[in-house]
C-alpha cells in the first residue's frame, strides 16, 4: 500500500532554503517508508503559488478558488504533512498562517504532521515550539516529537542530518502506525476514527430536525 | 416563477465621486427601486434587515406597509427577517397586520444574521443562532396557526393564554422563506415544514449552492411534502448590464473594487468565474440565469442584488428597466419552457394559500409530522412530550 505524503512549504524565493529543507525532509521520509517496505508519494504545495488565490479567499468572504478546493481535498486527504515555513518577525510567515488559516477546521484533525523552519539565525528555533507546534495542536494534527529547525549555518552539517533523520523516522512510524487503527476493540473507538474534512462538500448527513426541535417546541 | 430584486439596504460611498447618499437618500431610493420593480413587470421586492451601520433597513415592515400603499400587484417580501433577534410575537404580529395592509401580498425569508455583536443589544447570543431559528421559528408558526397559545421554551418569556393580533388575513399565514448559505439546520428547517429554501446564491460557488439545495430537495422528499423536484426553491443573482460587455465592466468595476464584503480582493473576473455575478450584456445575463437551472433544478423564484456598492439610484432604475424589459420577459418563457409540468412555476401565494383551503397543510404547525405519522415512522410530539 503507497501512503501519501503532502509536503507544504512557504519559502519565497527561488532556490528557497525552505523549500531545501522541505525536501530534504520528505527524502528522509520516503527512506524511512521504504526501508520498511511500503510506498510513498510525495506531493509539494509551494504556498506562494497559491498566494493570490489566499488573498482573494481571506477577502471575498471565504469563497474558495478551484484551486483552493483541490489543495483543500489534496491536504485532508494526505496520510501525513510536512509543513516548513520561513521565520519572519519571530513567527512563522503571514502567508504560512493564511494557508492553514484556509483550511477546514477539521481538515487535519488527527493527522501525523513534521514540522519545520528556516532562518538566518539559530536564535529564532524556539519558533517551532512556540509558534508552529501550538497551531498544529489546535488543529487537533498529531505533531511528532522532533521538529526541524535550520538556520543557515546548519546547512551542511551533520546535526542537521540527524535531526531530519530522527523526524523523519518518527513521521514514517506515525504514518505507517495509523493501518493499526483497523484494528478494534469490542466498542468503535472514536478516537481512532478522527474526523477529518476538507470542508469542500456539504456535509449530507443532517441532524434530523425533531432531534434540532427537541427542547425548543414550546410544549415539552 | 416569479422574479424581482432583494437588497442589503447599506449606505455606501460612491467609489466614484466620494460621497455617500444620506440614511434619507438610501430609504428613498429603496422605495424607488421597489416602485420601479413594479414598474417594470417584475414580481418581488424584498429588503434586509439590519440592526447596525452602514444599514438603514431596520424597519423593514414601517417600509413595505409604505411600499405596500404605493403599489398594486408588487410581493413585498424580505432578505432576511431576523428570527434570532427579533422576537417572534412581534414579526407574527408586524407581519400579519403588513398582510393586511396589502392584500396578502406578503412573504417573509428567515435569517439569522452573521454579526456577533448585534445579538447583546437584543438579549441574545450568535453561539445560540441555531436553535434561535429553531425555537423562535416554531413559535412564529405556532401564534399564526393557533388561536390561543401556550408556550415555554428558552429564550423568551412564556405565554399564557396568548392571542397574537391580528390574525392572519384569511386566517392564512403567509409563505416562508429559509435562507442559509451554509447551515445545512437551515435547509433541514425548511424542508421539515415544507417552506420554501432560499440560497443567497451570490457569495460562494455554484457546486456548494448545488448541494446545499440537493440536501434540501432531498429532505423536502423525506417529510412528505412532495417529490425532491417539486421543493420551492429561491436563488439570488448579481447583474450589471450595459449594450456591451465591455462597456458593462468599464462601468461597474470600480464599484467592485471597492464593494464591501468582496472589494479590493479577486478581480471582477475572477469573481464572476467563481460566482453567479454576470457583467456584461442582457443576452449574457439570460443565459447566465437559465444556467443556474442545470444545477439547481428548476426553481420559482429568482431575485437579484442590483442597488449595492454605492451605486447611483438613476443607474440602479436603468439596470431595473433593462432586467424588467428585455430579460426577465425572456427569462419567464425559457424556465416555463425546460419547467415539467409537474414542477410548481411559482411559489405558494396568499392567493393559491386561500384556495387550497382551511384544511390544507399549509394550516398545520407541524405539517411533515402528519405524514411521517400515517407512515408509522413517529408519534406526535405531544405524544412523545407526554410519554
Amino acid at each position: 500500500m503507497t501512503r501519501r505524503l503532502v509536503v507544504v512549504t512557504a519559502g519565497l524565493t527561488v532556490p528557497s532554503s525552505t523549500r531545501l529543507l522541505a525536501e530534504q525532509l520528505a527524502e528522509a521520509v520516503t527512506a524511512q517508508v521504504t526501508a520498511r517496505g511500503e510506498g510513498l508519494e510525495v506531493e509539494v504545495i509551494e504556498v506562494r503559488e497559491l498566494a493570490a488565490e489566499l488573498a482573494s479567499y481571506m477577502t471575498s468572504g471565504g469563497i474558495p478558488t478551484p484551486a483552493l478546493v483541490r489543495v483543500r481535498e489534496q491536504v485532508s486527504s494526505a496520510d501525513g504533512l510536512v509543513a516548513v515555513t520561513p521565520v519572519f518577525n519571530a513567527g512563522y510567515s503571514g502567508l504560512f498562517k493564511m494557508f492553514f488559516d484556509a483550511l477546514d477546521p477539521d481538515a487535519l484533525t488527527g493527522m501525523p504532521v513534521l514540522i519545520g523552519a528556516t532562518a538566518g539565525t539559530a536564535r529564532h528555533q524556539l519558533v517551532l515550539d512556540h509558534a508552529m507546534r501550538p497551531l498544529f495542536a489546535y488543529l487537533r494534527a498529531a505533531v511528532v516529537p522532533t521538529a526541524v529547525f535550520a538556520a543557515t549555518e546548519d546547512f551542511g552539517s551533520h546535526g542537521l542530518s540527524d535531526r531530519i533523520a530522527r523526524a523523519a523516522a518518527e513521521l514514517a512510524a506515525a504514518l505507517l502506525a495509523q493501518d493499526g487503527y483497523a484494528v478494534g476493540g469490542f466498542a468503535p473507538d472514536l478516537a481512532a476514527r478522527p474526523r477529518r474534512t476538507a470542508g469542500t462538500a456539504v456535509d449530507e448527513d443532517v441532524t434530523p430536525f425533531a432531534d434540532l426541535l427537541h427542547g425548543h417546541a414550546g410544549t415539552d | 416563477m416569479q422574479f424581482g430584486v432583494f437588497s442589503v439596504g447599506d449606505v455606501t460611498i460612491d467609489p466614484t465621486t466620494g460621497r455617500a447618499p444620506s440614511e434619507a437618500e438610501r430609504i428613498e431610493s429603496m422605495t424607488r427601486i421597489a416602485l420601479k420593480a413594479e414598474e417594470v413587470g417584475l414580481d418581488v421586492f424584498a429588503t434586509g434587515e439590519h440592526h447596525n451601520p452602514p444599514f438603514v433597513v431596520s424597519s423593514p415592515t414601517t417600509h413595505l406597509g409604505y411600499i405596500a400603499a404605493k403599489t398594486e400587484r408588487l410581493l413585498l417580501s424580505t432578505s432576511t427577517t431576523l428570527i434570532t433577534t427579533n422576537d417572534p410575537v412581534k414579526i407574527a404580529e408586524d407581519y400579519a397586520f403588513l398582510q393586511h395592509l396589502s392584500g396578502g401580498r406578503v412573504d417573509l425569508m428567515m435569517g439569522r444574521g452573521n454579526t456577533g455583536p448585534v445579538y447583546p443589544w437584543f438579549g441574545k447570543d450568535i453561539r445560540d443562532g441555531i436553535k434561535l431559528a429553531v425555537e423562535n421559528y416554531h413559535l412564529l408558526r405556532t401564534l399564526w396557526r393557533e388561536p390561543v397559545v401556550n408556550w415555554q421554551g428558552r429564550f423568551r418569556t412564556p405565554l399564557q393564554g396568548y392571542t397574537s393580533t391580528p390574525a392572519p388575513l384569511d386566517g392564512t399565514p403567509p409563505f416562508v422563506w429559509h435562507g442559509s448559505i451554509r447551515s445545512t439546520e437551515i435547509a433541514e428547517q425548511a424542508a421539515y415544514y415544507g417552506d420554501g429554501f432560499f440560497h443567497n446564491h451570490i457569495f460562494w460557488n455554484s457546486e456548494h449552492t448545488e448541494q446545499m439545495v440537493r440536501l434540501y430537495r432531498r429532505r423536502f422528499e423525506h417529510y412528505g411534502h412532495g417529490a425532491a423536484d417539486q421543493a420551492i426553491v429561491g436563488l439570488g443573482g448579481q447583474v450589471f448590464m450595459a449594450d456591451t460587455e465591455a462597456e458593462a465592466k468599464r462601468f461597474f468595476r470600480p464599484y467592485f473594487d471597492n464593494a464591501p464584503v468582496y472589494g479590493h480582493g479577486p478581480s471582477l473576473e475572477d469573481f464572476s468565474t467563481m460566482t453567479p455575478l454576470t457583467v456584461g450584456t442582457p443576452e449574457q445575463v439570460i443565459e447566465r440565469t437559465l444556467g443556474f437551472a442545470d444545477y439547481a433544478g428548476d426553481y420559482q423564484r429568482q431575485l437579484f442584488l442590483v442597488d449595492h456598492a454605492g451605486l447611483p439610484t438613476e443607474v440602479v432604475l436603468e439596470q431595473l428597466e433593462i432586467l424588467g424589459r428585455e430579460v426577465v420577459p425572456v427569462l419567464r418563457a425559457e424556465f416555463e419552457r425546460r419547467r415539467p409540468a409537474h414542477v410548481p412555476s411559482d411559489p405558494p401565494t396568499h392567493a393559491s394559500l386561500v384556495a387550497a383551503g382551511p384544511d390544507s397543510p399549509h394550516h398545520l404547525v407541524e405539517p411533515a409530522r402528519a405524514s411521517l405519522v400515517e407512515e408509522g415512522v413517529t408519534r406526535p410530539s405531544r405524544d412523545r412530550a407526554r410519554a
